[in-house]
């Protein structure tokens, strides 16, 4: 597999009960190219909690898995409020999430803190009014 | 065990079973989403009150074998249905989750 292998989605910001879509086609897409489940695990829910923060924080945006040879690469871009202060947002238990968002079963303060701990190498890039690009890594 | 296996128990009502194959080698309590995906096991059967859409894609990503409801909490017929397409399978329980996470272990 010397190409790359790009899956592009948009993420919807209006539609909460969808979120998760891109994640669940990922995970299919994956399991297609006969990856080992415990990578497909880490990929597909590292991707979800992105998806999840698009939909929450930030009315969606763009998503792209691009498979390499030795590892997965995930790009998640919006154009939300951006991130205040990143490293106050990486800390377990720390959410700025809605109470109706916490009713739901989200808005924990595990989605930064889980997107790390699946992945092998993760970026946040963020500027307040402009948006968020996060990008993550697993070795394959 | 397999998750037929716990579902003919008497204990544990099925609400679908998809795949009564999946394999269960554990539990995980837990009704916060992202501490569910954060800690759970593939193959553990995840015990929650939860029962809104997303519990479903939790389920899937996470590759629990089973969702168990406990102390009776129903699913909406189109979170039922999402479940099938998926092929998560779940189970309820008049149970705690306590009580109902003792009877899976004693079989596991």
């Amino acid at each position: 597999m010397s190409e790359v292998l790009n899956f592009h989605f948009h993420v919807d910001g209006d539609d909460f009960t969808s979120a998760g879509q891109a994640s669940i086609q990922i995970k299919k897409n994956l399991r297609r190219l006969g990856l080992d489940p415990e990578i497909i695990r880490r990929v597909s829910i590292a991707m979800y909690e992105g998806e999840i923060n698009m939909v929450i924080h930030a009315h969606g945006g763009e998503a792209d898995v691009n498979v390499y040879e030795d590892f997965i690469e995930i790009i998640l871009k919006d154009t939300g409020p951006g991130i205040e202060n990143i490293e106050k947002a990486m800390q377990e238990g720390f959410s700025t999430a809605a109470d109706q968002i916490r009713s739901l079963g989200f808005g924990a303060g595990m989605g930064l803190p889980n997107m790390r701990r699946y992945t092998d190498d993760m970026k946040i890039e963020s500027t307040v009014g402009v948006g968020t690009t996060v990008t993550m890594r697993v070795n394959l | 065990m397999t998750v037929k296996q716990l579902s003919s128990s008497g204990q544990f009502n099925i609400l679908c079973m998809p795949e009564p194959e999946r394999e269960i080698d554990g539990v995980y309590i837990g009704d916060l989403l992202s501490w569910v995906m954060g800690k759970a096991e593939a193959d553990n059967v995840w015990i929650t009150i939860m029962s809104n859409i997303n519990v479903i894609a939790v389920a899937s990503l996470s590759d629990v074998s089973c969702v168990l409801l406990a102390e009776d909490v129903t699913l909406e017929s189109d979170v039922l249905n999402t479940a099938k397409e998926k092929g998560i399978n779940i189970l309820s329980t008049p149970l705690s989750a306590y009580e109902a996470a003792l009877k899976v272990s004693g079989m596991i």
